[in-house]
């Protein structure tokens, strides 16, 4: 039953990630980028990690597949035609990328055997406790700093961002605190003495 | 928790699975050299194949560790779209284009 399931979830998955390089438009790589997390998350699952499998979907489909979709849409990008330069880049990117993968393949292989006996784990999951119960455990206590320097990472990228994007306009009406507060009485009120019949 | 893959499923399936979203995401960069969104898509896939990686090692050895540090690769991760679009943006609204062969006019 489960092995069913991972072999549709990674089928899916490998054949939505195929498309996301091939895809012209887009908005098509796009979606079907959205489509690859929801199955890597169905792997998550299938492996008993269901706090990153939720998480996985919230950030990468809630926001960064968003983000990639506005950005798409705002810039309004042509569609290319077919390349003439695809077919000359084509076979030289599929020497190396089955070089890299059957480099991966045997490497993993070979070493699997002998890997998975005399490693300990240095914090072992608890039977029978809650994927985020334990790891929230850990993440609070051992993990405190590497928490906070995300948490850090976080702040950068959006203050890089903020700054990055935000630009001054001229003529655009804003108010300014700090013009308003410094005001004094002298440099706004003037008293002027009207004298009957004479106006001012 | 219950870590059930190492009984029912070979860790050399996931292994493999994750090996393959990678070498995607390789020739991904090289296919897309022009677009630069292509690019940053297959970034993602890249880290999404060391993500699936890190969960696998986690549920063969019982070992949280793993978990942990997918979670800050998925920090990183968004951190680095975020950045990236940023940068993208900015670029088209001077260029009016997001063409990468011009895009050595931001050395400065």
């Amino acid at each position: 039953m489960n092995l069913i399931a991972f072999y549709i979830f990674s089928f899916l998955l490998i054949s939505s990630s195929l498309f996301v390089i091939t895809a012209r438009n887009p908005v098509h790589s796009v979606l079907f980028l959205i489509f690859a997390f929801f199955n890597s998350a169905g792997l998550f699952l299938l492996q008993g990690a269901e706090f990153l499998a939720l998480i996985l979907v919230i950030i990468y489909v809630g926001a960064v597949a968003i983000l990639f979709l506005f950005v798409v849409m705002m810039l309004n990008i042509e569609i290319k035609s077919i390349k003439k330069e695809l077919l000359k880049i084509l076979p030289f990117t599929l020497i190396i990328s089955s070089i890299i993968f059957a480099e991966i393949y045997f490497a993993t292989t070979i070493s699997l055997n002998s890997l998975s006996e005399n490693i300990k784990a240095s914090y072992p999951a608890t039977e029978g406790e809650a994927d985020i119960y334990s790891l929230g455990k850990i993440l609070y206590t051992e993990f405190f700093f590497h928490f906070q320097i995300a948490g850090l990472i976080l702040l950068v990228a959006m203050m890089g961002a903020v700054i990055l994007t935000l630009r001054q306009r001229e003529n655009v009406k804003k108010q300014k605190i700090s013009e308003q507060v410094l005001r004094s009485r002298k440099d706004s009120v003037k008293l002027v003495k009207v004298l009957t019949g004479k106006g001012v | 928790m219950e870590l059930f893959t190492y009984q029912e499923i070979p860790t050399q399936y996931f292994i493999t699975i994750s090996a393959a979203i990678f070498v995607i995401g390789f020739s991904g960069i090289l296919i897309n050299r022009k677009s630069i969104i292509n690019f940053l898509m297959s970034l993602e896939l890249i880290l999404l194949a060391a993500n699936i990686n890190f969960v696998t090692f986690s549920a063969m050895l019982q070992d949280l560790v793993g978990q942990v540090f997918v979670m800050f690769i998925l920090t990183v991760a968004a951190a680095e779209v975020a950045i990236g679009i940023a940068i993208l943006v900015i670029y088209f609204r001077q260029k009016g284009n997001i063409n990468v062969e011009e895009i050595n006019i931001m050395k400065g």
